[in-house]
């Protein structure tokens, strides 16, 4: 439990205050205009707005000529950012336990291998992956990008995982097989709950990755029908023929809301990453 | 039910930590399995679990033989050490878990919750969790899960480590109390020698992986096997005096006191060097071999005063008495040792 800790008095609070909002108004400033000018309209050359519309919204409901239909993109997103959260979260938690507890020949150079294959920035590996892609006929379908995007996110949740597992005493899970459980049940039922903290913040930063990727979607997946909000949006501000910032902003405004109200959620868990472990 | 131990041996890798312990813990008796850290005790209790797997040798409960059977499948109750309590569930959950996987239905599991609560005495606690319990709450459900399966032997490593003073002793008596009502087959590894005499019927000692003695408590304090078995029991300890066999006597190195074997002793060839014990309670005024010395220590210890007696090869005895007050560190002191109770060891530590 977080307690509050009470303001140092060692110094005044106000000149830092002063002095942070100062560094950071003009951030703030954009924010607010990016936000500002989704609904209103204002003269060529004037920054003060001077009518109300909701003409910048219309996307919602009106495909945009040569566009994907933005709900069908936003569900992709969705599938696309699910499905690899998903799968870290079952690889990660089975074999962190693994390469925590068990006897793994070559358990080192495998952990080393993992470490490795987590430095790799994607951008280098993408013209093998898509050919290897194209290859076995999974190009612009969203399974192929799930997959190659589970594998790029996997090294850091085993990681996680296994350091999570490392500090559950050895004792719980003696007593469980003593008590008569499986050692599968030992643990879904004894171990499992030890590490959930690590579970939820592994598979939430799955999610927020997979929901703000763009590179992998971009190269594996442009077509309409499996496109991502991430490329929908880069199509919005490569397309030279009708050019339309404030429609660009309001699609933004509109890819950050899940975001921000998952965080609003789930900050707690998140912060938790270096907490964790079993308490009692 | 019986276990039994049969040219157990268990090593690590190339590490042998037991060879050939040959071992029967009878039916409804609590064995104590004593020793310093590191001899091989809690090593042993571990493959009577299962969840060392045995090297050589075998582990029968009453006449199945359990070596290869897995710990699941074993039927014993653990206490760990650190309790081993599952944090996320509450007491109800932890003591009901061995029931649950083994497909009990729910009403059952609940009976006999309820029941094995009513026995360790913890029922107002049934919905806490773990971290909500103190130490000898968390023992007592521990004892509870242990129990709840109704378990062909229980093994207690080392239960009471980790509580304060009073509660060891309260939690000691408690545990002797569960054992007698339930009349299961109890292993108890410690290395205090005061649990494993005040908790079991029997004690084996056990040092470097062998075991040394096994005896009740009384006849181990009395008639130990060895100086090391001598040295262990005992509180405070047993005070050793080096010397040399001369005839029917021992010349205590650097005194002129000859101290007469006692009659169980076989002589010893003149010359053989040899150790005599001598337990605090069998030296004072009233003994009859008198061993003069000076104080060189006073415990007070409320009913009684423990006096280090220092000899002129600088030994030290032992002696504890009734509190009095005439004596003070430097006095010089007559004080005998009770020729009856003195034990005799060889050089390589048998008793003679």
């Amino acid at each position: 439990m977080a307690e509050e800790i009470s303001p140092s008095s060692n110094f005044r609070t106000w000149p830092v205050v002063v002095a942070l909002s100062l560094v950071s108004a003009p951030l703030v400033l954009m924010f607010i205009y990016l936000f500002v000018d989704t609904i209103t309209d204002h003269a060529p050359g004037s920054l003060i707005p001077n009518r109300f519309t909701l003409e910048h919204w219309t996307f919602l409901w009106q495909d945009r000529p040569g566009k994907a239909n933005i709900w069908r993109v936003t569900f992709n997103t969705l599938v696309f950012a699910t499905s690899t959260t998903i799968i870290v979260l079952l690889v990660s938690s089975t074999a962190g336990y693994v390469l925590s507890r068990l006897n793994v020949p070559g358990r080192a150079y495998f952990l080393a291998g993992v470490m490795v294959l987590h430095a790799f920035p994607s951008v280098t590996l993408i013209i093998a992956i898509f050919i290897v892609l194209q290859m076995v006929g999974l190009y612009n379908s969203l399974i192929g990008v799930i997959l190659v995007k589970a594998a790029l996110d996997l090294p850091l949740g085993i990681w996680l995982m296994k350091g999570f597992y490392d500090t559950v005493p050895w004792e719980i899970e003696m007593a469980g097989i003593t008590d008569g459980a499986s050692r599968f049940t030992v643990w879904r039922r004894l171990v499992l709950p030890q590490v959930m903290p690590a579970l939820m913040a592994v598979g939430l930063f799955s999610f927020l990755s997979g929901w703000s990727e763009y590179i992998l979607p971009q190269v594996l997946t442009p077509g309409n029908k499996v496109q991502v909000l991430s490329v929908y949006l880069a199509g919005l501000i490569a397309d030279d023929n009708n050019f339309d910032l404030a429609l660009f902003k309001s699609v933004g405004i509109f890819y950050i809301i899940p975001v921000l109200i998952l965080f609003l959620f789930f900050q707690k868990h998140l912060m938790n990453i270096y907490g964790g472990g079993s308490k009692g | 039910m019986r276990i039994l131990l049969e040219n157990f041996g268990k090593s690590f890798g190339t590490f042998k930590v037991i060879e050939n312990m040959n071992l029967e813990i009878r039916s409804g008796e609590m064995l104590a399995l004593l020793g310093p850290s590191g001899c091989g005790k809690s090593t042993t209790l571990f493959a009577i679990c299962g969840i060392h797997k045995v090297t050589t040798g075998r582990i029968l409960f009453g006449d199945r033989d359990v070596s290869n059977i897995p710990s699941q499948q074993r039927n014993v109750g653990v206490v760990f050490q650190s309790y081993a309590l599952y944090p996320h569930m509450t007491v109800t959950e932890n003591i009901g878990f061995p029931l649950m996987v083994n497909r009990l239905p729910s009403t059952e599991i609940k009976r006999q919750v309820d029941e094995i609560a009513a026995m360790v005495h913890i029922e107002d606690l049934m919905a806490r969790r773990p971290a909500e319990l103190s130490g000898g709450q968390q023992q007592r459900v521990a004892l509870a899960r242990a129990l709840v399966r109704k378990p062909d032997v229980l093994l207690l490593d080392e239960p009471l480590a980790n509580l304060d003073a009073g509660l060891r002793l309260e939690m000691r008596s408690e545990i002797r109390r569960i054992q007698l009502e339930t009349g299961i087959t109890a292993i108890l590894v410690t290395h205090d020698q005061v649990e494993a005499m005040s908790m079991c019927d029997r004690i084996a000692i056990m040092k470097a992986g062998k075991i040394n003695q096994i005896a009740t408590p009384t006849e181990m304090y009395h008639n130990p096997a060895s100086q090391f078995v001598a040295g262990f029991l005992g509180n405070p300890p047993i005070a050793f005096l080096q010397g040399t066999a001369e005839g029917d006597v021992v010349k205590v190195d650097k005194c002129d006191v000859p101290v007469p074997f006692p009659k169980t002793v076989k002589s010893r060839p003149a010359g053989a060097r040899v150790a005599l014990g001598i337990r605090p309670e069998d030296f004072g005024p009233a003994g009859n071999i008198v061993i003069p010395g000076r104080v060189s220590f006073v415990e007070t210890q409320g009913r009684e005063n423990l006096y280090d007696v220092q000899l002129a090869d600088g030994s030290i005895l032992r002696s504890i008495q009734p509190v009095r007050d005439d004596i003070a560190v430097g006095d010089l002191v007559n004080w005998g040792a009770n020729g009856d109770k003195v034990m005799v060891f060889a050089e390589d530590g048998a008793r003679l």
